[in-house]
C-alpha cells in the first residue's frame, strides 16, 4: 500500500489554525505577564486570517480529502464563515470580565481556538471517525474552559458533571456509529447512505444503531431528555465560557446532525423524524416551563436553549414526507437559519451578562438588570432587541427563525406540531418579557457605572443593531442558507 | 403629490421621528423632545391627509398601492394599499397621535423622550396594520405594536402596572401566534402566495374555512376583545396612563374588527356565514351583559373600558349580519368610538391629572369648578351614549337598522344598548359633575388650560361634525363594503 500525500488544500483553514494553536502557546510564554493582549491579538488575527483563508478556498465546489473522510462544500463553507465571527466576537465580550478575574491567561486563548479547530471538523466531518475527532476536540477543549477559574467549586463542579455526562454521550455515539459499521460494513457517510440505499444492511441493527446515534447528538444539542448538563454547565461556568458553549458549537451540533442523518442515514428518515419530533416537542415544552421558575439569567438562558434547539430540530425533521424529499432543502435551511439566528442572539444576551459584570460582581440574577433603563438607555434597549427577539416577536430576527422553521413545518403537514411549538412559545414569552419588566418597570438597585471596555460596548450595539437589522432584512441570509443546503443535497 | 409613495410615508415617518425623538436621551433634553414629537406627529397626520383627498370614491380597488419584493425566500412582499375600509383608520390613527402627544406634554415627566417615541413608533406600525395586503407584513406590523403598548403601560402606568401589561402582552400573543399558524397553511394552500387578494380568491373546503376562521377569530377577538376574552381591556385601561388608554380605545381595538373585514369574512366566508349565530351571540352578549357590568362600575376608566367593549359588540354584529347597513354602520361606529372614548379616556385624564384619582365616589359638583370642562364631558357622555346628532348615533342607528331588517329581535336585543349605554354613562356624569361640591379636593380644582382646550375642542367638532354630516365618512367606504358582501354572498367551497 503506497502512502498517498492528501490533498491539504480543502483542510487549509484548519491547519492554519492548529498551527496558530501551536504559536500561540510559545507566543504566551514569551510574552510574559504584562503583554497578555498580544496573544489575545494573536487569537483574534487567527481567526481573522481563517476567515480570509476560508473565503479565498470558497469555491461553490464540493471537495473531498484524506480518503473522503473530510469535505469542503458549501455548507461547511459557509457555517465556518458564521463560526469565526462568532468566535472573535465571543473573546472581544470575555476580555474585559476574564482581565477582571485575572482569567485572561494564554490557555484560555488557546483553548479557545482549539475548540474551534474542533468544530470546524466537525462541520467539514464526512466520516464517523472525522465526527468523533472533532467532537472529542471540542468537547475536551470545552471541559477544560468550564474549569478554567480553578478557585471556583461550582465551576469545578460543573466540568465534573460535564465531563461525565459528555464522555457518556460520546460513548452513545460511538456505540450507534459501531453498529451501524457492523450492518452497512462502511464509516463514510456517503458510503452509507449508499449501501442502505441499495438494501444493505440488516434494517433492525440500523435502527438500534441509529437510537444511540440520535441519543448522542441529541446530548450535544441539549435537548429533552439529554439535557441535565446544559443547565449546571450554562450556569456553573464562568459567563465567558458560557458565553462560548451557548453559541459556536450550536452551529457545529447542528452540521453534524445533519450530515449524520441526512448524508448517511437518509433512508431511515422515517424513524429518526420521529424521534426527532419527540425530542423537539419534550425540548420546546421543558425548557419553556422550566425557564419560567429561573431567577438567574443564565439558568433561564440554559433552558431557553433547551427550547430554541427543540425548535431548530423541528425544521431538521421537516426535511422528507411521506418518502418525498421536495422539501428537504426548504426545511434544512431554515433549521440552519434558525441556528444561525439564535448564535447571534445568544451572543448579545449572554454579551450583556458581561458588559454589566465587573470585578467581584456577576450580573447573572435578572433582578441585576433591575433599573437598566435608568442607567444605560441604550443598552437596555439593545436587550430589549434581544430579548423580544428570543421571544420570537417581530420585527427581529427570532421572528423569522420561528416563521422559517414553522412554515416548514406546516409543509410537512404537521400542523399540529406547529401549534403546539406556538403555544409553548407564548410561555417562553412571559420569562423574556419579565427580563424586559425589571429593566423599564423597575427602578435600579446597583447604581454602580457601566465598566465595559470600549470595544465591547460598540460590538454589542451592533450585535443587537444586527438582530434587529436582520430582522428587517432577513431575505440574503436566508437565501445563503438555502444556497448552502441546496448544494449540500444536491452532492448527493 | 401622486408620485409619493404616501403609505410607506404614513408608516416610516413617525417611526423614523420616534427614533429622532428617542436620540435626544435623557429629561434634560425634555424640551426639545416635546415640541419634535409634535411636529413629528402632525407632520404624521398631514402625509395622511392626501390619502383622504386623492381617494377614489368610485372603486373598491386597493388604491395608492406600493409593491417591492421584501423576503424572496417566502415570496414576501412589501405591499401595501388602500380601499374604503382601510383609509378612514388610518386618517384616524394619525389625528389621534398628535393630541396624545399634546396630552402627555405636562403630565409625562419622566423619560419624556421614551414616551413620545413609543407613541409615535406606534402610530406608524398601526398605520402599517392598516395599509399592508401582504398577510406576513400584517402580521409583522399586528405583533409588533405590542411591544411599545407593553412599555407604554409598564413603565407609566398605574399601581397595578406590571400584571396589567403581561395580560395585556400575553393575551394578545396568544390570539396572534394562531393565527400564524393559520396563515402559513393558507401560504401552502395558495402555492406559496402571502397576498392577502390572492387569498380572497381562494376556494376552501367548510372543514378547513372553519379551523382557519376559529383560527383568526381568536386572533381577532382576543384584540377586539370579545366576550368572554375581553378581561385584559379593562386592566389595561385602568393601569395605562392616559395617552395609552386613548390609543387603546380608539385604534388598537379596531385592528380586531378590520382582521375581521379584511381576512375572516373575505377568506373564509362560508365559515363566516356558518359561524354567524355564534359571532351575533357573542355581540349580543357583550353588548347587553357588558352594559350592564358597566353600570356597576366605580372606576371612571373602568366603566368607560366596560363601555368600549359593549361598543365592539355592536361593531361586530354589524359585521356579521351582512348588510351593507350593518357593515357601514359597524364602521362608522368604529371612527366615531374612536373620537369618543378617546376623549372620555382625556377627559378623565384631566381629572385624574388634577386629583390623581379615578373613583367616582371622589367627585361631585365638578361644574362649579370646571365650567368649560363639564360643558365637553357632558357632550362627549352624551355621544357615548349615542345621543342624535352626534357621531356616537350614526353608526348604532345604522346597526340597528341592519339588525332589524336581519332579525327584529336580534334588532330589539341590541337597542337595548341605547337605553344601558345611557344608564351608565350619564349617571356616571351625574355622579361626577353635578350635585354639591363634594370635597376640598373637588373645590380647589382649575378649569382646563388652553392646550386642553384645544384638544378637547378638536374633538368635539370631530363627534358633532361626523354627528350632523356623517356623508364624507360613508362615501368614502360605500365602494369597498358592497364588494366585499358580493364577494362574501358568493360560496367559494
Amino acid at each position: 500500500m503506497n502512502f498517498v500525500m492528501p490533498d491539504l488544500y480543502p483542510a487549509s483553514a484548519e491547519i492554519f489554525i492548529l498551527l496558530m494553536a501551536c504559536v500561540l502557546l510559545l507566543a504566551d510564554i514569551l510574552a510574559g505577564k504584562g503583554r497578555r493582549w498580544l496573544v489575545y491579538l494573536l487569537a483574534q488575527l487567527t481567526l481573522a486570517g481563517c476567515f480570509g483563508i476560508t473565503l479565498l478556498t470558497f469555491d461553490g465546489q464540493g471537495a473531498t480529502t484524506f480518503s473522503n473522510m473530510f469535505i469542503d462544500d458549501m455548507l461547511a463553507d459557509f457555517l465556518k464563515l458564521v463560526l469565526y465571527p462568532a468566535v472573535a466576537v465571543m473573546l472581544v465580550y470575555s476580555r474585559g470580565y476574564l482581565a477582571a478575574r485575572n482569567l485572561d491567561r494564554g490557555e484560555f486563548f488557546v483553548l479557545v481556538l482549539f475548540a474551534t479547530l474542533g468544530m470546524m471538523v466537525m462541520i467539514s466531518a464526512s466520516h464517523f471517525l472525522t465526527i468523533y475527532l472533532g467532537l472529542e476536540m471540542l468537547a475536551l477543549s470545552l471541559y477544560a474552559l468550564v474549569a478554567i477559574d480553578r478557585d471556583s467549586a461550582r465551576a469545578t463542579e460543573a466540568a465534573m458533571k460535564y465531563f461525565v455526562l459528555g464522555a457518556m454521550a460520546s460513548g452513545l455515539l460511538l456505540y450507534g456509529m459501531s453498529m451501524v459499521y457492523g450492518a452497512v460494513g462502511s464509516l463514510e457517510l456517503f458510503e452509507i447512505g449508499q449501501r442502505i440505499a441499495l438494501g444493505g444492511g440488516n434494517k433492525a441493527v440500523l435502527v438500534f444503531g441509529l437510537v444511540f446515534v440520535v441519543a448522542g447528538l441529541a446530548f450535544k444539542l441539549g435537548v429533552v431528555p439529554f439535557h441535565m448538563w446544559v443547565p449546571d454547565v450554562y450556569h456553573g461556568a464562568p459567563t465567558a465560557v458560557t458565553l462560548f458553549i451557548g453559541s459556536a458549537p450550536k452551529l457545529a451540533a447542528f452540521a453534524i446532525a445533519l450530515r449524520v442523518l441526512v448524508t448517511g442515514l437518509a433512508e431511515l428518515a422515517e424513524h429518526w423524524q420521529v424521534m426527532l419530533m419527540i425530542l423537539a416537542a419534550l425540548s420546546i415544552a421543558l425548557g419553556n416551563l422550566a425557564a419560567i421558575a429561573q431567577t438567574n439569567l443564565k439558568r433561564m438562558l440554559a433552558y431557553s436553549a433547551i427550547s430554541h434547539m427543540g425548535f431548530m430540530l423541528l425544521g431538521l425533521l421537516s426535511g422528507i414526507v411521506a418518502g418525498d424529499p421536495s422539501f428537504t432543502p426548504n426545511a434544512y435551511s431554515s433549521a440552519m437559519f434558525y441556528a444561525i439566528a439564535y448564535v447571534l442572539m445568544s451572543l448579545g444576551s449572554f454579551g450583556m451578562i458581561l458588559l454589566l459584570s465587573r470585578a467581584g460582581f456577576e450580573a447573572e440574577n435578572i433582578e441585576d438588570f433591575k433599573g437598566l433603563n435608568k442607567r444605560s438607555p441604550w443598552f437596555a434597549a439593545i436587550m430589549m432587541i434581544l430579548m423580544f427577539s428570543m421571544a420570537g416577536v417581530p420585527f427581529f430576527v427570532g421572528f423569522f427563525a420561528k416563521f422559517a422553521v414553522l412554515q416548514a413545518v406546516v409543509a410537512a403537514k404537521q400542523v399540529w406540531l406547529a401549534v403546539f411549538a406556538v403555544l409553548f412559545s407564548l410561555v417562553g414569552a412571559f420569562y423574556y418579557l419579565r427580563v424586559v419588566k425589571v429593566m423599564y418597570f423597575d427602578a435600579p438597585t446597583d447604581t454602580a457605572p457601566i465598566q465595559a471596555p470600549r470595544d465591547m460596548r460598540i460590538l454589542l450595539s451592533i450585535n443587537g443593531l444586527a438582530v434587529a437589522l436582520l430582522g428587517l432584512l432577513p431575505d440574503g441570509v436566508l437565501k445563503y442558507s438555502y444556497f448552502a443546503t441546496y448544494a449540500f443535497l444536491v452532492g448527493h | 403629490m401622486s408620485g409619493l409613495p404616501l403609505l410607506s410615508l404614513a408608516i416610516w415617518l413617525p417611526i423614523v421621528g420616534g427614533l429622532l425623538v428617542l436620540a435626544t436621551g435623557s429629561d434634560r433634553n425634555a424640551g426639545l423632545a416635546r415640541p419634535l414629537a409634535l411636529v413629528v406627529a402632525v407632520a404624521g397626520f398631514l402625509v395622511t391627509i392626501p390619502l383622504y383627498t386623492g381617494f377614489d370614491n368610485g372603486t373598491s380597488a386597493m388604491q395608492f398601492e406600493e409593491l417591492r419584493p421584501w423576503i424572496q425566500r417566502f415570496n414576501i412582499n412589501y405591499q401595501l394599499g388602500v380601499d374604503g375600509i382601510s383609509v378612514l383608520f388610518i386618517l384616524l390613527n394619525s389625528f389621534i397621535t398628535p393630541l396624545v402627544v399634546l396630552a402627555g406634554w405636562k403630565v409625562i415627566e419622566e423619560k419624556v423622550a421614551q414616551y413620545m417615541a413609543a407613541f409615535l413608533i406606534m402610530s406608524g406600525l398601526m398605520n402599517g396594520i392598516f395599509s399592508s395586503l401582504d398577510a406576513v407584513l400584517f402580521y409583522v406590523f399586528f405583533e409588533a405594536s405590542l411591544i411599545p403598548m407593553y412599555i407604554i403601560i409598564g413603565a407609566w402606568g398605574g399601581p397595578n402596572r406590571v400584571y396589567a401589561a403581561f395580560k395585556f402582552f400575553l393575551y394578545t400573543l396568544l390570539g396572534s401566534l394562531l393565527m400564524l399558524v393559520a396563515l402559513i397553511w393558507l401560504f401552502f394552500q395558495s402555492g406559496f402566495s402571502f397576498n392577502l387578494l390572492d387569498w380572497h380568491a381562494l376556494r376552501i373546503p367548510l372543514a378547513a374555512q372553519i379551523l382557519l376562521f376559529l383560527a383568526f377569530l381568536v386572533a381577532f377577538a382576543v384584540k377586539v376583545p370579545m366576550w368572554p376574552v375581553h378581561t385584559w381591556l379593562p386592566d389595561a385601561h385602568v393601569e395605562a396612563p392616559t395617552g395609552g388608554s386613548v390609543v387603546l380605545a380608539a385604534i388598537m381595538l379596531k385592528l380586531g374588527a378590520y382582521g375581521f373585514l379584511r381576512f375572516s369574512l373575505p377568506i373564509a366566508p362560508d365559515a363566516s356565514r356558518e359561524l354567524a349565530w355564534l359571532m351575533i351571540a357573542l355581540s349580543l352578549t357583550a353588548v347587553v351583559y357588558i352594559g350592564f357590568v358597566a353600570l356597576v362600575q366605580a372606576d371612571m376608566k373602568k366603566l368607560i373600558a366596560y363601555s368600549s367593549i359593549s361598543h365592539m359588540g355592536f361593531v361586530t354584529l354589524g359585521f356579521f349580519i351582512f348588510n351593507s347597513l350593518g357593515v357601514e354602520g359597524a364602521l362608522v361606529q368604529m371612527i366615531s368610538h374612536g373620537f369618543v372614548s378617546g376623549a372620555m379616556f382625556l377627559c378623565v385624564g384631566v381629572l385624574y391629572d388634577r386629583v390623581h384619582s379615578r373613583q367616582i365616589a371622589d367627585y361631585g359638583g365638578v361644574v362649579h369648578t370646571m365650567p368649560k370642562f363639564a360643558a365637553f364631558m357632558v357632550l362627549f357622555a352624551m355621544a357615548n351614549s349615542g345621543l342624535p346628532a352626534t357621531s356616537g348615533f350614526v353608526g348604532e342607528f345604522m346597526v340597528i337598522l341592519g339588525a332589524v331588517q336581519y332579525n327584529f329581535w336580534i334588532g330589539f336585543a341590541a337597542a337595548t344598548t341605547l337605553i344601558l349605554g345611557a344608564a351608565y354613562t350619564l349617571w356616571m356624569v351625574k355622579r361626577v359633575m353635578f350635585g354639591a361640591v363634594a370635597n376640598h379636593h373637588v373645590a380647589e380644582l382649575t378649569d382646563i388650560n388652553a392646550r386642553e382646550f384645544a384638544i378637547l375642542g378638536i374633538l368635539a367638532l370631530c363627534v358633532l361634525g361626523m354627528g350632523l354630516y356623517p356623508l364624507p365618512f360613508t362615501e368614502v367606504m360605500h365602494a369597498s363594503v358592497d364588494n366585499l358582501l358580493k364577494h362574501v354572498a358568493v360560496p367559494k367551497l
